[in-house]
């Protein structure tokens, strides 16, 4: 953790960009333009920046944003919540169906169930996901108006549900504003699908492996031998088996959903950290790019830990 | 396998039964899609981004404005009448009476002083356009007074023109806030900064309902406003940085009005019967700045061939049609002063024949940064392939938009292709930057447009100083004409563009104008039918 912001943090005083311009703007006088460097700091040398920021993190202080004049921890705290509901749907719709397209896959290897599972991969690997959000409003928001459009909720639902968790269908659902709860879903799914296809493709490839793996060993002859169902020696035994390795593959591709999909949350205009840490990157708003990189670390760990207790849980050897 | 199959429909079912959407936005509100991550501030004495300073003029009031029917032509608005002193050094306002708050304070010269005071005392981005008539937190409690609650009296440190001064009146760092509020919501000596920065305490058309940033801000009407109530009751722009989600909020009638479509998505959007285009020129002009440090770009001969060098016309037509028309001066049309001459033409012959006479006759290499940005990247490409057929061999740097600017400002750049914004609405903002250079040494105290070029020149900074201080509007405007018909002959400046504003908004929408700065981008006209 402590690696990740030293490197955050010189990588960002060594890039060609003068962070006193993301301040005071290119037209800003000279007296204003040097106020604005002292109150950042810029003119103490290197080691001294950053053991100030250190101390200010172990405060719980993560600085100011300059872009958007708030602290970076009440910025987090509202553009986070936003990422983690996509993600969490896009994880949910990603293992709902890639976990028995991947069990089809590997029953049915090399079949056509087989080839279809692994068109659906292939798709989710290789089409790059701003067009397939682009597409996907075009058919579903433009032309069949299924679901909402580009932003978290319909402005006529604006403002009528209180943040609380942030996270707006648990909040929406909490103040009991269903109406407000169905277009604020009807906003989530297609973004979550976006994101949940990429996590499809990966459940699925992996978990066709590791059943393929399970399905050639001996208890699963045994299982059959005994004459117990199809269905039974499949997904009773042999899934079970090859659920200890996928948790930690869903882990990983949830993980990877939290960090915020930057294209994703720019086409659906979905205000969550990805496009926060980038947007604050490309102004060099310093403060909140180390903030959020740390957001991120504590993320990863917090969840590949989960992952290690859940992998206890389900697997008795462990225990 | 009957669990999978279950499993799939029941998916399928929740994704179908999603309810389909009402495309359609509330009556009484416009809702627009548009960038708005460029705003850091909504306090009128910090904001000076596009973004920013549109939100403070449609929630803050002005002593004076300009009435954009008329040329740009100066008005008063809290101000109803002023006189100037015949030195032309003090200025005397008397406050139109009655305008109150949205808090329901009445509005009194008192909060003049304080508005004017915190402005030049936090001395934030756009704190310099008062700050020049001299005005410093030590002593603008002596040069800014009320005499009475209604008048104003305020003195200027050298007879500049009163054009210059009342024209900078109308910039939104000249806004007038409600000292009572602000002053309540003041911490650690901070003028109401902090508190400012996401709220609003303005007598103007509309007062911030709600702000979060990057995300969206929403205005509800003051139905009690001095010009009379807006013609909708609230305004909510949301940001959407995709321009081709823009296009579909759009076209789908989620929103009223987008305004960041691309050239592409506008020709696009044209053939939709229920969208609609407006336009207005904005103050923004491209250019390229030479380095005057370049042996070769010092060249006056090098300078004039480069200028023969640009296609303007094709590059118009082909790269930046309706979004930027071509400017070859300084002042974009709307000022004061303003020219519309066009002296320079894609002439490869004419360039050749200058570039022989300054000893280059197979041309020279040379660098140019470049934002990665469109337009700015085509339009390099465009110029680099008509230099090359007099020989000039131009390598383009790619780079984002903050780089290419650290370095444009340390001066080692070659040439550098950017956009130049006005500060307010008075030629001098233009004029200064691009024609003065008082001191052309590495820590100079200003440093212009002109200084960045390194492009020293002392006579012309002296006529430039002078235009301000001239007091008959007439005679300033054929100053400023004669100085920017000497610039396009001179300077290092190879001014192509002038940017046109355009938004496309759904038929039913009226009264929606682009103004000349981002300060009269006015939303209390826009009706919906």
């Amino acid at each position: 953790m402590f690696g990740l912001l030293l490197v955050t943090f010189l990588i960002a005083r060594v890039i060609p960009i003068d962070p006193v311009l993301a301040v005071v703007g290119d037209n800003a006088r000279p007296d204003v333009y040097e106020k604005a460097r002292l109150d950042l700091g810029l003119d103490k040398p290197l080691w001294q920046q950053f053991v100030i920021y250190i101390g200010k993190v172990f405060t719980g202080n993560l600085g100011t944003s300059v872009l958007t004049a708030q602290a970076v921890t009440e910025d987090i705290k509202r553009v986070f919540p936003a990422t983690l509901e996509l993600a969490t749907l896009g994880t949910m719709i990603g293992v709902s169906l890639g976990i028995p397209l991947g069990v089809l896959a590997a029953v049915y290897q090399g079949r056509w169930p087989d080839q279809v599972a692994r068109v659906i991969g292939l798709f989710g690997y290789s089409i790059p996901v701003f067009w397939l959000g682009l597409m996907g409003l075009l058919l579903f928001y433009a032309k069949l108006g299924w679901v909402g459009g580009p932003g978290r909720i319909g402005v006529a639902w604006q403002d009528f549900v209180t943040p609380v968790t942030g996270v707006l269908l648990i909040d929406a659902a909490m103040q009991g504003e269903w109406e407000a709860f169905w277009d604020g879903f009807s906003h989530l799914i297609l973004p979550s699908a976006v994101l949940g296809l990429y996590s499809l493709a990966y459940v699925s490839r992996m978990t066709r492996s590791f059943m393929i793996t399970e399905l050639q060993q001996q208890y699963v002859i045994a299982a059959r031998v005994k004459g117990m169902s199809e269905a039974r020696v499949i997904w009773r035994h042999a899934l079970r088996n090859a659920f200890v390795p996928l948790v930690t593959v869903i882990a990983l591709s949830y993980a990877h959903l939290l960090e915020g999909s930057v294209l994703t949350e720019t086409i659906f205009a979905w205000p969550g950290l990805g496009r926060y840490i980038t947007n604050a990157l490309l102004n060099a708003d310093m403060n909140a790019v180390l903030g959020g990189t740390l957001v991120i670390g504590a993320v990863f760990i917090g969840v590949n830990l989960f992952s290690d207790i859940l992998g206890r849980l389900v697997d008795p050897r462990t225990r | 396998m009957r669990h999978v199959a279950k499993l799939v429909a029941a998916s399928a079912f929740a994704a179908l039964m999603t309810a389909p959407v009402l495309a359609q936005t509330p009556k009484d509100a416009i809702v627009m899609a548009k960038q708005i991550d460029d705003i850091i501030s909504l306090d009128p004495a910090e904001a000076f981004e596009f973004s920013g300073v549109e939100v403070g003029a449609n929630v803050y009031d002005k002593l004076m404005g300009v009435d954009l029917k008329n040329n740009n032509a100066l008005v008063g608005e809290l101000a109803q009448s002023w006189t100037v002193s015949p030195d032309n050094l003090t200025y005397t306002f008397k406050l139109r009476p009655g305008v109150k708050f949205h808090s329901g304070n009445a509005l009194t010269a008192a909060d003049v002083v304080y508005s004017f005071q915190r402005a030049v005392t936090l001395n934030k981005s756009p704190g310099f356009i008062l700050a020049q008539f001299g005005f410093s937190k030590d002593n603008v409690l002596e040069k800014v007074k009320a005499t009475d609650d209604a008048t104003l009296v305020v003195t200027v440190s050298k007879p500049f023109a009163p054009t210059f001064f009342l024209n900078c009146l109308t910039s939104g760092v000249a806004s007038i806030v409600d000292s009572k509020l602000v002053k309540a919501n003041e911490k650690d000596g901070d003028f109401g900064n902090a508190w400012l920065k996401l709220n609003s305490a303005g007598s103007g058309a509309y007062k911030v309902r709600a702000y979060r940033p990057n995300e969206q801000y929403a205005l509800d009407a003051n139905e009690a406003w001095y010009k009379g109530a807006p013609k909708n009751k609230r305004v909510i722009v949301r940001h959407v940085a995709e321009p081709a989600s823009q296009r579909l909020l759009l076209e789908k009638g989620d929103v009223d009005i987008a305004r960041n479509l691309s050239k592409d998505q506008l020709a696009a959007v044209k053939s939709n019967a229920n969208v609609e285009i407006v336009q207005g020129d904005k103050g923004y002009i491209l250019y390229l700045g030479l380095n005057q440090k370049n042996p070769n770009l010092a060249k006056p001969e090098v300078r004039e061939a480069l200028k023969y060098l640009v296609d303007y016309d094709s590059i118009e037509r082909n790269i930046v049609e309706g979004t930027y028309k071509g400017h070859e001066s300084f002042l974009p049309k709307g000022f004061l002063g303003a020219i519309t001459d066009k002296p320079y033409k894609f002439d490869p012959a004419k360039a050749k024949e200058l570039l022989a006479k300054a000893g280059l006759p197979n041309g020279f290499t040379v660098t140019m940064d470049t934002r990665s940005v469109n337009p700015i990247t085509d339009i390099a490409q465009a110029v680099q392939s008509t230099w090359a057929q007099a020989g000039i061999k131009l390598e383009l740097i790619p780079g984002d938009g903050k780089q290419t600017l650290t370095k444009y400002r340390a001066r080692t750049h070659d040439i550098y292709i950017g956009q130049w914004g006005p500060d307010y609405l008075d030629p001098h903002t233009n004029a200064e930057t691009f024609a003065i250079n008082e001191d052309n040494g590495e820590e100079a105290k200003s440093k212009t447009l002109a200084w960045r070029n390194a492009w020293d020149i002392p006579a012309m900074t002296k006529v430039t100083q002078a235009a301000v201080l001239e007091s008959s509007a007439e005679k300033r405007k054929a100053e400023y004409e004669g100085l920017q018909r000497e610039h396009q002959k001179v300077s290092p400046f190879v001014i192509m563009f002038q940017q046109v504003e355009v938004s496309a908004d759904r038929k039913g929408i009226s009264g929606w104008a682009i103004g000349p700065s981002s300060d009269t981008n006015f939303y209390a006209p826009i009706v919906k039918n």
